[in-house]
């Protein structure tokens, strides 16, 4: 399968006696949406650190785009185009929604060792951060600080935060956690806007927003992955159904 | 160069040693469990050693002065967690840092209130006074020898507490999962206190028994406590194993370092250049050790968290 | 709005600085202009340290290293003759940020209690290589053979026109840092004390950010310490004890950190307050310690956060 856009070969990462991922092998296509769930405590969060670079692993190789990435630190990581958004709310509550999104324009629009001129007066900057607000429904929130934000709409600016990057690889973790009804509905319909347009790995619990966006479904327990492909064959796949999924899927 | 010199030397690096990791031991625990920058634990020893000097020309006794100074130090460790430290274990190192040197100003003017700014001589009970012939021509002094001999006797102990005791248990896990720890149920208030006194009176110790060596006065203290840092930095924080391997490095290099690195550099430069080079780099030397190190393994060597 | 009443209230302090030298000659008092440059020498330290402990959230507790660097820097070229300012400043600012560059290399590497420790460390480090060098005065320190002068331009031996170049100096150190904090870099500084992993995750190294903040105080405070030395005709290592780091630390604290005017505000408290409690006291620090807890524990927003459009906002 070398037309993965990510590649990952017997990761492995252990906690003491504790083997949280377990030799996991895993495809990515360009492209596709590809979610990952399972079980609380299954590793997903170690697994996605690992891929961010956030985490060395114990073992294994990622490659990303036809480069061995195993060893990138996560700024690495981003440069080459791979994107993240957090779990737990990761933002800058200090900043307004738009400076936020505008940091991350400016991480990939040159070099910051400019002292003089205002960032905030750049319009290469700020175009494109107002453009990306828009586009996931924070436009006229622009201005307000972030920790004045709802939690929904705090989910919303990650994922602006990871689309800023312009990145060809988005890793979201759990983007719709915590979010009301209406507001899961509406974050999983502009994701789905996005199929297609970026290659997503999406780490999930919610099943609605799994089946609805995912192309292949890969599942993790006990750090290892026991079964990977379309949704319908995972849907019925008994060992999945016994792990995770019970009987209601 | 005369071996006996050397040999002498090395045990006053020894007894440096123990004296750092006695104030190591206490306030590495205290970073890695309660995540707490205490620059005030330098207020510490030097409340050791005054309420020594002051129990013992009381009591006329020198052990009945070590023991109530001991006590003292203790009861003001416990009293100035409670009164002042509480409030620090929630707020941010710069919080911490700041408190805890304004009671660093507090204690060095309260001690200067009450027994002046001057330096006191302290001096050793007669009985462990004098040298001790150790071997064939070396002369030590009894009073550093049973520094080291306490300080020894102090590991062990330690030792024994961590690893053998519930207790020990708790502080193990404290240091390297605090959260886990009080959701398991633990007092961890009752914990941080017993903590916090235990490295208050083995800094009362410290200072006690460093009285007769270096000078008692104001600010002592705080002279030391930079050489702690460095040993912390060094053996990794939160971590007894660290601190001891810290102490002992710190307290060899800067013992050896100050003795032979003048005669060193005197038999490549100069003397002038010896003697102008030499005690200025032999004072740098656990600084720049520490750089090192650091550059190496930045969480120091024996780190308490994975 | 909050951005007006900010550059008003800015505005309103220099002059109010600007002031005292007349003042001060009206009413026969002399001793206002020693005590105000004074005051604004540190404001410049405490300036540049909150550079990187406001903005950027490194807590840097070795800073009145470069106060000593600066100082020595000015004096041993005095002692050796050469009284021209312009060298003697550009060795000044040269030292500092070269030493702040070293330091900061190996620093910044660090994080939370570590880099604390570490640059206590090195400060006292400095300290320590202070007192062993004899020729300098060692221990006891030195007189500064002549003060500085500018070619005909300005001699800081004369107290007035000293006292408009650290006003100068000062004012112009405002506005770079409020130009610096603003760009491109300094976004980044301030994003990475916002958040670390998330800096990360959009594609920053935070490290030589850090760095070139750090050296940057560094040789801001440089320059506070070439006019310190000027300002006590004397030298010693003393400018570089860790207390003195502490007590640059507070300022910061005090007037407010993360803001402009904050600085200057904080430097005028804690050099009025020991002042006014030195005159009543001279165990003075007995009071002074337990209103520093005081201040920790219960005013955590400075005195900038009393004027109006002050705070952190940026």
């Amino acid at each position: 399968m070398s037309d993965a856009l990510l590649e990952v070969r017997g990761l492995a990462k252990s906690f003491g006696a504790l083997r949280a991922t377990d030799n996991v092998d895993l495809d990515v296509r360009e492209g596709e949406t590809h979610a990952i769930i399972g079980p609380n405590g299954a590793g997903k969060t170690t697994l996605i650190g690992q891929l961010a670079g956030n985490l060395r692993p114990d073992a294994g190789r990622i490659r990303f785009a036809g480069d061995d990435i195993t060893a990138l630190a996560a700024p690495a990581r981003s440069r080459k185009g791979l994107a993240r958004s957090f779990q737990i709310t990761s933002i800058y509550r200090e900043f307004s929604a738009l400076d936020n999104v505008a940091l991350a324009v400016q991480a990939h629009a040159g070099h910051s060792f400019r002292f003089w001129k205002a960032a905030r007066a750049e319009p290469e900057l700020r175009e494109p951060a107002r453009a990306i607000l828009e586009e996931v429904g924070l436009g006229p929130r622009a201005d307000v600080l972030a920790a004045n934000l709802a939690h929904g709409e705090q989910r919303q600016l990650e994922i602006a935060m990871a689309l800023a990057t312009r990145p060809r690889l988005m890793l979201l973790d759990e983007p719709v956690a915590g979010m009301g009804i209406e507001e899961s509905q509406r974050m999983i319909r502009f994701l789905a806007g996005l199929k297609g347009t970026r290659t997503m790995i999406l780490v999930e619990h919610d099943m609605d927003a799994v089946f609805t966006l995912a192309d292949r479904i890969s599942v993790l327990v006990y750090g290892r992955i026991i079964a990977s492909g379309a949704p319908e064959a995972i849907r019925a796949n008994p060992e999945v159904r016994n792990a995770y999924l019970g009987e209601e899927a | 160069m005369d071996p006996i010199l050397i040999l002498e030397q090395t045990l006053n690096g020894l007894q440096l040693g123990v004296t750092l990791f006695l104030m190591a031991a206490g306030l590495t625990l205290v970073f890695g469990i309660m995540n707490l920058v205490n620059l005030a634990h330098g207020s510490l020893y030097m409340v050791g050693a005054y309420l020594w000097v002051l129990f013992a020309k009381l009591t006329g006794s020198y052990l009945a002065g070590v023991a109530l100074a001991l006590a003292g130090t203790l009861a003001i460790g416990v009293l100035v967690e409670i009164v002042a430290l509480r409030t620090l274990y929630d707020r941010d190192h710069l919080d911490q840092v700041l408190a805890t040197f304004g009671l660093i100003l507090f204690f060095n003017e309260l001690v200067a209130i009450l027994w002046g700014r001057a330096a006191i001589y302290a001096f050793a009970p007669a009985w462990l006074s004098g040298h001790v012939e150790l071997f064939a021509g070396l002369r030590y002094p009894l009073y550093r020898l049973a520094i080291i001999a306490v300080g020894i006797a102090v590991a062990a102990g330690l030792w024994y507490v961590v690893t053998r005791t519930r207790l020990g248990m708790l502080i193990r896990a404290g240091a390297s999962n605090r959260t886990m720890v009080a959701a398991l149920g633990v007092n961890i208030r009752l914990l941080y206190t017993v903590v916090f006194g235990f490295g208050a009176a083995l800094a009362g110790l410290a200072g006690l028994m460093a009285g007769p060596i270096y000078t008692v006065e104001p600010g002592m203290g705080e002279k030391i406590l930079i050489e702690v840092f460095v040993v912390i930095v060094i053996g990794g924080i939160g971590s007894i194993r660290g601190a001891l391997a810290g102490a002992l490095i710190v307290g060899m290099v800067d013992t050896l370092g100050r003795a032979f690195l003048k005669p060193t550099l005197a038999t490549v430069l100069s003397p002038t250049a010896a003697d102008a080079a030499g005690p200025a780099i032999a004072s740098m030397l656990i600084y720049l050790l520490m750089a090192v190190i650091l550059a190496l393994r930045p969480a120091g060597l024996f780190p308490a968290r994975g | 709005m909050a951005f007006r009443a900010r550059t008003v209230s800015i505005a309103v302090v220099l002059v109010a600085l600007a002031a005292v030298p007349p003042v001060a000659a009206a009413l026969g008092q002399p001793f206002y202009l020693d005590l105000f440059r004074r005051i604004m020498i540190f404001a410049i330290a405490a300036l540049s340290l909150n550079l990187i402990l406001g903005y950027g959230g490194l807590i840097s507790f070795g800073h009145a290293a470069y106060l000593g660097v600066g100082a020595y820097a000015v004096g041993i070229l005095a002692h050796h003759g050469i009284h021209n300012g312009f060298l003697q400043f550009a060795l000044a600012i040269g030292a500092s940020a070269a030493v702040a560059l070293v330091i900061g290399a190996v620093s910044i590497r660090t994080s939370g209690v570590y880099f604390i420790m570490i640059t206590l460390a090195f400060t006292q480090m400095l300290y320590y290589l202070g007192i062993s060098v004899e020729e300098y005065g060692g221990d006891d320190g030195m007189r500064l053979a002549a003060r500085t002068q500018f070619g005909p331009l300005l001699d800081l031996a004369s107290p007035t026109p000293f006292y408009y170049f650290v006003l100068a100096i000062l004012a112009g150190f405002v506005y770079l840092v409020h130009r610096l904090v603003n760009s491109r870099f300094g976004m980044v500084v301030r994003a990475a004390k916002s958040n670390d992993a998330r800096t990360r995750a959009i594609g920053f190294s935070p490290y030589p950010y850090r760095l070139a903040a750090f050296v940057i105080a560094g040789a801001m405070c440089g320059v506070a310490g070439a006019l310190l030395v000027n300002q006590t005709a004397y030298l010693t290592p003393e400018f570089m004890n860790w207390t003195r780091s502490g007590e640059i630390m507070f300022m910061v604290i005090l007037g407010g950190i993360a803001t402009l005017i904050g600085p200057v505000l904080g430097a005028a408290a804690l050099l009025l307050l020991e002042d006014f409690l030195a005159a009543w006291t001279q165990h003075w620090q007995i009071i002074l310690g337990p209103i520093l807890v005081l201040v920790v524990l219960f005013a955590r927003r400075g005195l900038a956060g009393l004027l109006p459009g002050g705070g952190r906002d940026e």
